[in-house]
C-alpha cells in the first residue's frame, strides 16, 4: 500500500511526512509531529480527546486521515498557548474553576471550547451543555469544567481588546 | 487500534472520482466525512481495498434553490447545511434534524450526503430524506440517474447504489405555506444513537383541513421507516380533530423494530408512537400559525 507524502501545516509550521494512508491525523500528530498533547481515548470518535482544529472547525483527529490532512491548517492544544508561554483564556479558566481532574480529556476541552467560544453565540446553560457534550471526562467532573466555559467567556471579553485566545 | 491497509486516491472532480469507482468495483469505498467509515474501519468492522476520498472534490459541496426544491451537494457538511439561512427557509425538518446529529466536532465532518449513503436506520437524515421524498442524484463513468428515496435505501447500510456509483447530490422538495415540521427523538445522551425518533411534516389548506403528510422514524428497524398508513389517515382531517393518538399508533404499526441492549421491540413501539404524536402536534401548530 503506497505511501504518500503530506505537508501538514501544524500549529503555523509546516510539517511533512511520509505516511501510510491508513493512518490518522492524531497518530501523525502523535508519532510523527511528536505534540502528546492531543490524546487518544477511544479511538473511534466517541470520547472527544483528540479534539483538534481543522481549518478552525473541532473535530476528532483520530476520525481523520493524517492524508486527509494534506494541505490544511491543523491546531493542537500545544498551538493554543501564546507565545510567551502564559495560559490561554480557555487553559486559564480550567485552572481556575478546578476544571479537571486527572487531565486526560483537558486537552480536547480545551480545543473544543476554543472554537467554541471562537464562534461566539451566547448559549443558554442547556445550550452550553449540549454543545460541550461531545467530550467525555471520566472523572465525570462536569460542574467544573461548565465553570470554566463560563469563566472562559469572562476572560475573553475582558481580553477581546487585546485579540488573543 | 487501526484500519487494515488500503489504497488511496483523491480526486478533485466528480469525473474522476467515477472513474475510480468504475476501476476497483465494489473493492473501492468512497471517503465522505469518515464519521461513520473510520471507525468501521479502525475497529476493522469493514475492510476496503482502496479508499476513494472526496473531500478534495469541491463541485460536490453547496446548496442551491433549483425548481421547487433545494439541492444539497453530498459533500456539505452537516455544521454547513446547520448554519445555513437557506436551509432552514427552504426545508425546515432537514434544518432541525441536522444538530441531533452526533456532536458538533462531528458534524464538522459529516456531510449530509454521506450519512444518506450510510443508510443508518438509527440516523436522523435517511428518514427526512424518506419522509420528505428527497429524490438523489447518482452519477457513475456510464452515466446519471435520479433515485427516490425510497428506493434508494434498501435497508440497514445497503442502498440502491451500484459499486461504480456515487450520490452526488440530495434533492429536497420545498413545500409552500401553511406547513410545518418537527423532528422528535429519545436517546439515552445527547448526541447517542435514538432509541426512537420520528420527522414529521403536515401542510393544511385556509380551511385548516391537512392536505399533505409525512411521517419519518428511526431506530425503529432494519430501515428508516415512512409511515404511509398513518399519512393517509391523516390527510383530510381537520387540524383540531386529529387523533394524533391514533395516528402515532398508526405509525408504529408500519415498523418492525428489534430488541437490543437498549430498548425492547415493545418499548421502542410506544416511544416512537409519543414521538410521532408529539413532532406532528408541533408541525400542525407551526402549519395553524401560516
Amino acid at each position: 500500500m503506497a505511501e504518500r507524502a503530506i505537508s501538514v501545516q501544524v500549529n503555523g509550521r509546516a510539517r511533512r511526512a511520509v505516511v501510510e494512508p491508513r493512518r490518522t491525523l492524531a497518530d501523525f500528530l502523535r508519532d510523527d509531529c511528536g505534540l502528546t498533547g492531543t490524546h487518544l481515548g477511544c479511538e473511534h470518535g466517541v470520547c472527544g480527546a483528540c479534539t483538534v482544529l481543522v481549518d478552525g472547525e473541532a473535530v476528532r483527529s483520530c476520525l481523520m486521515l493524517a492524508v486527509g490532512a494534506n494541505g490544511h491548517d491543523v491546531t493542537t492544544v500545544e498551538g493554543l498557548t501564546p507565545p510567551d508561554g502564559s495560559l490561554s483564556p480557555v487553559q486559564q479558566a480550567f485552572r481556575e474553576c478546578h476544571g479537571l481532574q486527572c487531565g486526560f480529556c483537558t486537552p480536547g476541552f480545551v480545543v473544543s471550547v476554543t472554537a467554541l467560544l471562537d464562534e461566539g453565540a451566547e448559549l443558554t446553560d442547556e445550550e452550553m451543555r449540549d454543545a460541550i457534550s461531545g467530550n467525555l471526562c471520566r472523572c465525570t467532573g462536569y460542574q467544573g469544567i461548565f465553570a470554566a466555559v463560563r469563566r472562559a467567556e469572562e476572560l475573553r471579553s475582558v481580553q477581546s481588546n487585546g485579540g488573543t485566545r | 487500534m487501526k484500519p487494515a491497509p488500503f489504497d488511496y486516491s483523491a480526486p478533485t472532480t466528480v469525473d474522476e472520482a467515477t472513474v475510480i469507482l468504475a476501476e476497483h468495483g465494489d473493492e473501492a469505498k468512497p471517503l465522505a466525512g469518515g464519521q461513520s467509515l473510520v471507525p468501521l474501519l479502525a475497529l476493522r468492522l469493514a475492510r476496503f481495498a482502496h479508499l476513494v476520498d472526496l473531500n478534495d472534490v469541491a463541485e460536490l459541496a453547496g446548496v442551491q434553490r433549483e425548481n421547487g426544491t433545494l439541492r444539497v451537494g453530498a459533500m456539505t457538511r452537516q455544521r454547513a447545511a446547520e448554519r445555513s439561512e437557506e436551509v432552514a427557509a427552504a426545508v425546515p425538518l432537514l434544518a432541525r434534524a441536522l444538530p441531533l446529529i452526533g456532536h458538533r466536532q462531528i458534524r464538522a465532518r459529516g456531510t449530509v450526503g454521506g450519512s444518506i449513503a450510510h443508510a443508518d436506520p438509527a440516523s436522523e437524515l435517511p428518514a427526512v430524506a424518506l419522509a420528505l421524498d428527497a429524490d438523489l442524484e447518482v452519477r457513475s463513468s456510464r452515466g446519471s440517474r435520479t433515485i427516490a428515496a425510497a428506493d434508494f435505501l434498501v435497508s440497514m447500510w445497503t442502498t440502491a447504489l451500484e459499486p461504480d456509483e456515487l450520490l452526488v447530490a440530495v434533492r429536497f422538495p420545498v413545500w409552500g405555506p401553511r406547513s410545518g415540521f418537527a423532528v422528535e427523538e429519545f436517546a439515552r445522551r445527547d448526541g447517542d444513537f435514538a432509541i426512537a425518533g420520528a420527522a414529521t411534516g403536515v401542510q393544511i389548506d385556509d380551511a385548516g383541513t391537512i392536505t399533505r403528510a409525512a411521517i419519518g422514524l428511526f431506530g425503529m428497524g432494519l430501515s428508516s421507516v415512512r409511515a404511509a398508513t398513518a399519512e393517509t389517515a391523516l390527510i383530510g382531517s381537520s387540524v383540531n380533530d386529529a387523533d394524533l393518538d391514533d395516528i402515532g399508533r398508526a405509525a408504529v404499526a408500519d415498523a418492525e423494530p428489534s430488541d437490543d441492549l437498549h430498548a425492547s421491540a415493545a418499548y421502542r413501539r410506544r416511544v416512537g408512537a409519543h414521538l410521532v404524536r408529539v413532532a406532528l402536534a408541533r408541525s400542525l401548530e407551526e402549519a395553524s400559525r401560516g
